[in-house]
């Protein structure tokens, strides 16, 4: 365990590398949100998640980081992800069900949860991890579904909350003040609940770890959109933008040096 | 017809373990209870939570179980519409999607009770199929078919309670199949759902060798091939439908008719494009909508 989260850094770095460098083949794509959820992806990828566990990326439009996820471990192939958002391609921006891997098909934010509680019905003995944006949360449907799976004791469910604080141009604290705090929100639901520093993969695993046994569990990572590259870091024109060849160059040079 | 619906569930559910229902709030003192009594665990009463009721039911299927979502058909298909599409429909997840109390039949509860256009809607999603029963027995058969089913999502609209069988002598239920209940040699009355009692209460003893009787149960995919053939049969045909006039059976046969290059009369009885307002009985209410078996009974002499 502690070994695969040694290499996490390094992980993360080289799936924001194969990100950027599919961003040149791309008009665009969701830098800003794939890059604020890669390490929480990496340690529910390559350190949490077992065999029959499943994974729904209910955030669907950073779909491209899963993608790039299932390549490494082999699920879908080099080609198959060269070919996102190419024309006749297989791959589009939301993961889809009928690709390995993915489990079901997202991109409408407040529909991941209800099928993870259906999974997690069907399924008791695995956990299912749901990843979701702290935008998403202003979805009635998200809070119909906490009130349940609280209420039927899924207690396999662990959600990660990408607290990015951006959606795709407005601030969740400015237009949704009431947002805040999370963590009580989800304890009073009947959820156990901690807060995170999301670009920290050791503090993630442990948040996680110590999850109460007899409940669901919400993590909110504490993230920053774009991360680490500093003309992208909380800059709201990143939720929907490819870099062009200079910023390509720049973000690679930031990512060699973060790496150090 | 929901106490149908409940009995057979709980056979089917008895012969096998992977069946599931996915319940919105509905009273388990009603029809469910014995369902719920007998499979604990593979009963989920979600609350008054549409959209999480049929996300449940999608994850559920996709762990390869037999998923039934049921509650009152306006709850059932309008709420939680885009979870229908994405979730089910997009997935194409075999999950059967029950519309109880469809059509006008919560007349007395207002225009927000009732799918007027839950077909049309239905229909114009991809991967969709549509049965309506016309009767208990039909029903039966239905559900059976939604038991095995593994094409995709199907929306399953339903009466309420105190439907007559109709169908006891009639020609073999077939999915995709249109069905004759009852023979004569002139006019064709093609209905869906338990409205069919009005075609059957319009007959009277010297109209009784003249009028068939069609059941349309499946609206999607349709039997073009079964419509073709009453096309050929019979010069006046009758629509009825506890619907709106748009996109429903109506709709699909008069399409079909220019397709087909039929020469003869349409007649269709549907409901008019308006929330008309009758709180006193579906009756009634249809009545406004221009429905009644006096005019059924002209439009067979016409």
């Amino acid at each position: 365990m502690i070994s695969k989260l040694k290499k996490a850094k390094k992980r993360c770095i080289n799936y924001r590398k194969r990100l950027l460098e599919i961003s040149q083949k791309v008009q665009a794509l969701h830098v800003g949100g794939s890059f604020s959820s890669v390490e929480a992806m990496d340690v529910v990828y390559n350190v949490l998640k077992k065999k029959n566990d499943k994974v729904i990326l209910s955030k669907g439009h950073c779909g491209i980081i899963q993608y790039i996820i299932l390549e490494d471990h082999k699920i879908i192939s080099k080609k198959l992800l060269n070919s996102y958002c190419q024309p006749n391609g297989k791959l589009g921006v939301h993961p889809e069900v009928f690709t390995r891997g993915i489990e079901a098909s997202t991109g409408s934010l407040g529909h991941g949860l209800a099928i993870a509680a259906g999974m997690a019905i069907a399924n008791r003995k695995n956990k299912i991890f749901v990843v979701l944006s702290d935008g998403e949360l202003m979805e009635g449907s998200v809070w119909e579904t906490v009130l349940i799976i609280s209420s039927l004791n899924l207690n396999n469910i662990i959600i990660v909350i990408d607290n990015n604080d951006l959606q795709s141009a407005t601030r969740a604290t400015n237009t949704h003040p009431s947002l805040y705090p999370i963590k009580e929100k989800f304890i009073n639901f009947g959820w156990d609940s901690e807060y995170c520093d999301g670009h920290n993969s050791f503090d993630i695993y442990k948040k996680i770890s110590k999850k109460k046994k007899n409940k669901p569990f919400a993590l909110i990572s504490k993230t920053i959109k774009g991360y680490p590259i500093s003309f992208m870091k909380d800059v709201p024109m990143w939720h929907y933008r490819s870099p062009n060849k200079t910023e390509y160059k720049q973000s690679l040079k930031e990512l060699e040096k973060y790496e150090k | 017809m929901r106490n149908k619906f409940s009995e057979e569930l709980v056979k089917i559910a008895n012969k096998n373990k992977s069946v599931h229902i996915v319940v919105a709030d509905i009273s388990p003192a009603g029809s469910m209870e014995k369902f719920q009594k007998k499979f604990k665990n593979r009963f989920i009463n979600v609350g008054v939570s549409e959209q999480a009721m049929i996300g449940i039911a999608a994850g559920l299927s996709l762990q390869k179980k037999i998923v039934f979502a049921y509650t009152i058909a306006n709850f059932s298909l309008y709420r939680p519409f885009e979870m229908i599409r994405n979730d089910l429909c997009y997935q194409k997840l075999p999950v059967t999607i029950v519309g109880m109390g469809s059509g006008t039949i919560y007349a007395n509860l207002g225009g927000t009770h009732l799918t007027q256009e839950d077909v049309s809607v239905a229909r114009s999603i991809p991967n969709m199929q549509i049965l309506i029963p016309c009767d208990p027995d039909e029903l039966s058969e239905c559900i059976k078919y939604c038991a095995k089913n593994k094409k995709g999502p199907i929306y399953l609209k339903i009466g309420k309670s105190g439907e007559k069988n109709f169908t006891r002598n009639s020609e073999k239920w077939a999915f995709g199949k249109i069905r004759k209940i009852k023979s004569g040699y002139k006019t064709a009355i093609i209905s869906c759902g338990p409205i069919i009692r009005y075609a059957f209460g319009a007959i009277n003893n010297s109209s009784k060798d003249s009028v068939s009787i069609y059941s349309a149960h499946t609206l999607k995919p349709f039997d073009y091939n079964g419509l073709k053939k009453i096309f050929n049969k019979y010069k006046t045909i009758i629509v009825l439908e506890d619907h709106s006039y748009i996109g429903g059976l109506g709709s699909i046969i008069k399409e079909s008719a220019y397709e087909l290059k039929f020469k003869g009369k349409i007649h269709h009885l549907a409901l008019k494009d308006d929330f008309l307002k009758e709180y006193s009985s579906q009756e009634n209410l249809l009545k406004k909508h221009g429905i009644t078996e006096k005019k059924i009974r002209k439009l067979i002499y016409k």
